[in-house]
Order: structure tokens, then C-alpha cells, then sequence
């Protein structure tokens, strides 16, 4: 299988020389920084000090995992924690070994600790119709919006929605007096770039010159028609059918009086995002496209101003410890270390190239960075979270 | 053939020399949408004044549905015998392939309902689309896969071809106990045993419950996908 990859570690170029260390026997982890890390403040420091902790990058390499383990470091610091997936699909109940899956009322889990642990699932609609109602002038206003069809299409099934809901929802958990750090673990990093940006587009839409337009009526009586026979309105509804217009002419002037509300939740949440007591943490694993997208997202946070507060490497392959001398003789042992070799050339090869395509695109030089290595088993169970634990922070 | 990339970094293009990449972004696809509807004027006027990125907003779908409307267009040009679509993953992508029906039942007429009626032709005809899903051969992946395969069919109804299992390490048990207790060449062939054991129960959990031929990809060393990797899996590309 190495001669797939068609790659030869380069022993002079600098990243990798703590790539292959002799660690003691066992599968230990490899937790030497890079180079490049070490300078920032640690893993530990944030999770001590932070009250939002936000876990992006793309898809498959453990984020949901190292979401769930933060959460049981949290809990052994004594600190009362939340950990809230926004992705979708229903990763963390896996990953936290919740066999009936979550709800979105937290639960709290059964984990050792002076603190708590607590794991909600997002439900998108629920969280959207709980908004309406606490920001509708009155249950009728709230009925009017939670019937109309536009407005279902929107929290139920449609994109976007959710991103905006989980902003909302991180916002809600944050002010919640039941916890003092809130664990995020995002969608794959497309959608967990709309997340962020989700609660300044809600403003922007609200400020925008198309809704004052449609808000204007103040006068009682003003019909949606009249809205809708507007020339502008009128191209927008040959655009995308007058019907999804009529619904959303209705929908927004339903929403009329709680857009200061919303206006104000968005730009809450933008500042929570925005101020230091929340922190990202990126996650990758050893491959050059989680890499690029944990990049990817490192750059969109530099954007607006954010900054990376670590970086978590999963899934790199374990080292055990030098071979012998020679190859031995016997089929059977020379099996061993072949095996022994192949394990070890392909952790350096994948550490090198995997500090340096950190370095070179674009995390911040000094941003800490735990390098934790491929269980033998699946991390399916608390048992094997605490496993995880223990790599990212003994 | 035709490989159709969707928003994001483009990549593709790199690891297959010689193939067609398109690249499709939203945005871009609903400018094209816009134009090829007479609106061409108007889009300009539109896009100037934000009102895009409102009805994008105001009617959230859209935005998948002419993307996906564009993908039907490439597939009805007669110019690809296959396109294949690098989707996204798992959750949004049922959110993506639903767009249609979702759109279907709230907008009644005009050019998008035609669009997602288009759309949703193609999704239920297995003879013009099927889905590939990809997953790995571990716990979480797998549920994660069976869970998608049944909404896609149920809610979406679209045919599902043959799951990819991607990453896999295969091969006869190391005899582990050749090597002293605690050695690095035991501790060694213990780890690589114990994921081989990993991959193999899910590679038959995910055939019990989700009754769908299998097409496993070894796994391969190194952190960089290149051109020739990719070459080599398309070599090894084994029905399961």
C-alpha cells in the first residue's frame, strides 16, 4: 500500500525532524508539537478559560470526537459544559455513546469530574419557532408567522436556516446559567462558514433596502397585492414564481415588529463570536485536503478578524518505537517488521508533509497545534473518548 | 465524461489530468439561470442592487436548485455519456437533493417550479441519475451512511448505485505474538490487527444493514492525493 503514494520523506527539510521519535513503547501518543507550534497558548489554556469553544473543519477527521473529549476535559476541570453538534447528522449521540440519541433539551451525561457535561441536539425548527414566539408582540402574531407556508418550507427543510438557528441556539446556551462553557461542534467547513456568517446575514437581510420596502406599510389595511404589483416585485416574481413572493410578502409583513428583536439576537451573536471568551479550534487530520480546508477556514476566520486558537491533528498513524537492527530472518517476524516499518515511515512522511502544508497555508506561525494518533479500535463509547481525552491533554 | 465540482476549492482538476472538471458555483449557476430566462437586463439591475443575494435568502433552495438544474442541463446536452457530481456531504446533501421536492410544494408555477420539476424527473429516473455513497469503515461513517441511504430513498427517491468504502487496510492477520510482549514490532502488529478487525466487522455491518453492493478503496500512505494515487485506486477499484 505505501507504493500508492508515490511519496519519499525528505530528511532535510526541516518540519518533520520530531516526525519519527523514538517514543517509549505502546502506542504513545505523539504529542511533540511541530515546529511551527508551541509559542500560542495551549489546548488546555483555552478550555480553562474560554465560554465558547468552536470545533471546525471538513468532514471526517474526528471533529465531532475531539468536540465530545474536549467536553470530558471540561468536565474534569470542574467546569460546566455544554456540547452542542450543529451538524445534521447525528454524529455526537454516536459519539458519546447516547443510544437513544439526543434531544434538543440538553442531557446530562454521566462522566467523572467535578463538573458537568451536557449534550443537546439541534432541531432546527424548534429552535426557529421558540424565536418567533419569544419575539412575537403577541401568540397571535406568533400563530400568523408559525402557519404560514413560506415560513414552514423555511425552518423545516430549506438551507441555511440551520446555520442561522445554530448561531442562535450557541447564543441561547451561552446565556443558559446552567453552563459556563459552551462546545461547538460544526458542520464540515462550507456550511460552518455560513454558521458564522449566518447572523450577519440575518442583519443584512433585515437592513436591506427590499425589506424596508416591504415593511413600509404602516398603515392598517395595506394589502399584499398592492405590495406585490410593484414593477420590482413584480420581475422578482417572474424570477422565482409569484407564489414563493406572495407567501414571503406575507411571511414578512407577519414579521412585521420583530425584526428589531431579531436584529438585535444577530447582533449579539455576532459579538459573542466576535469577543475574546470565544475561541476556534481547528481540527484536521494528516491528509493535504482536511488541511487545505482547515486552511481555507483559518483564512475566512483572518477575514473577520478572528483568530485560530489551536489545532488538532487526528487520525495520524501511531509510532512504536525503533525497529531492530536488521530484518529478521523468519517469515513470520520479518512480517512484524515490515509492518513495524511501514507504520513508521508512513508517520513521517504524513507528519511532514502534514506540518508543512500547515505552515505553508496560512495558520498563524505558533498556533499550538496536538498531534493525536489513530486509536486501534473505533471511538465509539465514553471509554474510548476518555482514551481520547487523555492524548489531547495528558 | 464530465466531473463537476461544487463550491469550494477546486481540486479535482489537479488530481484528474485529462478529464473534464467544471467547476459549479450558486452564485454563478443562478446568473446563467437568470440569463438564459430572458432576464439578462434585469440580472444586472439585480445583482446591483443586492436583490440576488434577498431572494436567495427570502427563498432558501433556490440556490440548489439551480445548481442542480444546471447539473440536469449538462446531463441533456449529449455531450457526456456520465457526469459525476462531487456532492456534498452527508446531511446537506439530502437537504441538496431535496430541493426539488421542497420547492415543488411551495412554489406553484413559473420558471423554478419548472426547473425543480425538471430536477426531480431526474433524480427518480436510475436510468439518468443514481447516488453514490461514500463512507469509512468505521462506527460512526457507517451509521452515519445508513442513515443517508434511507433518507435519500425514502424522502428523496432517488436510486442508490453501489456504496464506496473508502480507506480501508486489508490483509492477513499479523502474528503478533512472534514478537516479545510490549516490543515495538508486537505493539506494532497489534494496532495494524486491531484496525484491520475494525474495518472488517464494519465493512459486514454496513452490508447487514444496508443491502447495497460495496466497491472498497484500499488506503493510501502520506498526506498528499496525487494524480498517480489516484491512478493506482482506479486499478484497485474491487467489488466487494
Amino acid at each position: 500500500m505505501s507504493a500508492a503514494a508515490g511519496h519519499t520523506p525528505s530528511p532535510s527539510s526541516g518540519p518533520a525532524t520530531g516526525a519519527t521519535p523514538d517514543t517509549a513503547p505502546g502506542a504513545t501518543p505523539d504529542t511533540a508539537p511541530g515546529p511551527a507550534a508551541d509559542t500560542g497558548p495551549t489546548l488546555a489554556h483555552h478550555l480553562a478559560t474560554a465560554e465558547v469553544l468552536v470545533c471546525c473543519g471538513s468532514g471526517g477527521v474526528g471533529k465531532t470526537t475531539s468536540a465530545a473529549a474536549l467536553g470530558l476535559e471540561a468536565c474534569r476541570l470542574g467546569r460546566r459544559a455544554v456540547v452542542v453538534t450543529i451538524d445534521p447528522a447525528k454524529r455526537l449521540a454516536d459519539a458519546l455513546g447516547v443510544p437513544g440519541g439526543l434531544g434538543n433539551d440538553p442531557v446530562q451525561l454521566q462522566v467523572p469530574g467535578d463538573g458537568q457535561l451536557w449534550a443537546p441536539m439541534l432541531d432546527t425548527a424548534t429552535t426557529f419557532d421558540g424565536l418567533v414566539r419569544a419575539n412575537a408582540a403577541d401568540a397571535e402574531q406568533a400563530e400568523r408567522i408559525l402557519a404560514n407556508g413560506f415560513y414552514r418550507n423555511v425552518a423545516g427543510s430549506l438551507s441555511g436556516t440551520q446555520e442561522y438557528m445554530a448561531a442562535e441556539r450557541l447564543h441561547a446556551l451561552h446565556n443558559d446559567p446552567r453552563f459556563d462553557l459552551v462546545i461547538v461542534d460544526t458542520p464540515p467547513t462550507r456550511n460552518a462558514l455560513d454558521f458564522l456568517d449566518a447572523p450577519g446575514t440575518i442583519a443584512k437581510f433585515i437592513d436591506h433596502p427590499l425589506f424596508k420596502l416591504l415593511m413600509m406599510p404602516t398603515r392598517r389595511g395595506m394589502k399584499v397585492l398592492n405590495l406585490a404589483a410593484q414593477p420590482l416585485l413584480r420581475t422578482i416574481g417572474r424570477v422565482v414564481g409569484g407564489d414563493v413572493l406572495a407567501d414571503a410578502v406575507a411571511f414578512f409583513q407577519a414579521f412585521a415588529g420583530m425584526e428589531t428583536g431579531f436584529r438585535r439576537r444577530a447582533d449579539e451573536v455576532t459579538a459573542l463570536l466576535s469577543s475574546d471568551v470565544t475561541r476556534f479550534v481547528l481540527v484536521a487530520s494528516p491528509r493535504a485536503d482536511t488541511i487545505e480546508e482547515a486552511c481555507y477556514f483559518a483564512s475566512r476566520l483572518a477575514a473577520s478578524r478572528l483568530e485560530v486558537g489551536a489545532v488538532v491533528v487526528n487520525r495520524c498513524t501511531p509510532t512504536f518505537g525503533p525497529p531492530p537492527a536488521r530484518r529478521p530472518r523468519a517469515a513470520a517476524r520479518a512480517a512484524l517488521y515490515d509492518n513495524l516499518l511501514e507504520l513508521r515511515t508512513n508517520a513521517g512522511v504524513e507528519r511532514e508533509q502534514a506540518a508543512a502544508l500547515l505552515q505553508a497555508t496560512g495558520v498563524p506561525a505558533g498556533t499550538h497545534t496536538t498531534w493525536v494518533p489513530t486509536l486501534p479500535g473505533d471511538v465509539h463509547t465514553l471509554d474510548a473518548l476518555a482514551t481520547i481525552r487523555g492524548l489531547l491533554f495528558d | 465524461m464530465l466531473v463537476v465540482e461544487l463550491d469550494g476549492k477546486p481540486t479535482l482538476g489537479r488530481l484528474l489530468p485529462g478529464v473534464a472538471v467544471q467547476q459549479l458555483s450558486a452564485s454563478a449557476a443562478l446568473a446563467e439561470y437568470l440569463d438564459t430566462h430572458g432576464l439578462s437586463r434585469v440580472t444586472r439591475r439585480l445583482a446591483s442592487r443586492g436583490i440576488i443575494d434577498v431572494v436567495a435568502t427570502a427563498s432558501p433552495g433556490i440556490d440548489d436548485i439551480v445548481v442542480l438544474g444546471k447539473i440536469k442541463q449538462l446531463e441533456r446536452s449529449g455531450l457526456y455519456d456520465l457526469v459525476v457530481v462531487d456532492g456534498p456531504a452527508a446531511g446537506h446533501a439530502i437537504t441538496f437533493l431535496l430541493a426539488a421536492k421542497s420547492l415543488l410544494s411551495s412554489v406553484r408555477g413559473g420558471p423554478i417550479h419548472t426547473q425543480a420539476t425538471d430536477v426531480a424527473e431526474m433524480l427518480a429516473d436510475p436510468t439518468r441519475c443514481q447516488v453514490v455513497l461514500v463512507t469509512l469503515p468505521e462506527a460512526t461513517p457507517v451509521n452515519e451512511a445508513v442513515e443517508t441511504a434511507y433518507a435519500l430513498e425514502e424522502r428523496v427517491g432517488v436510486h442508490l448505485a453501489p456504496v464506496v468504502v473508502n480507506a480501508v487496510d486489508s490483509g492477513p492477520g499479523l502474528p503478533a505474538d512472534e514478537a516479545p510482549e510490549g516490543s515495538p514490532m508486537r505493539l506494532a502488529a497489534e494496532f495494524r490487527n486491531a484496525r484491520r478487525a475494525v474495518h472488517e466487522t464494519e465493512c459486514i455491518r454496513l452490508g447487514d444493514e444496508l443491502a447495497l453492493p460495496q466497491l472498497v478503496l484500499p488506503i493510501v500512505a502520506g498526506s498528499q492525493l496525487t494524480a498517480e494515487s489516484i491512478d493506482a485506486l482506479a486499478d484497485e477499484w474491487a467489488p466487494r
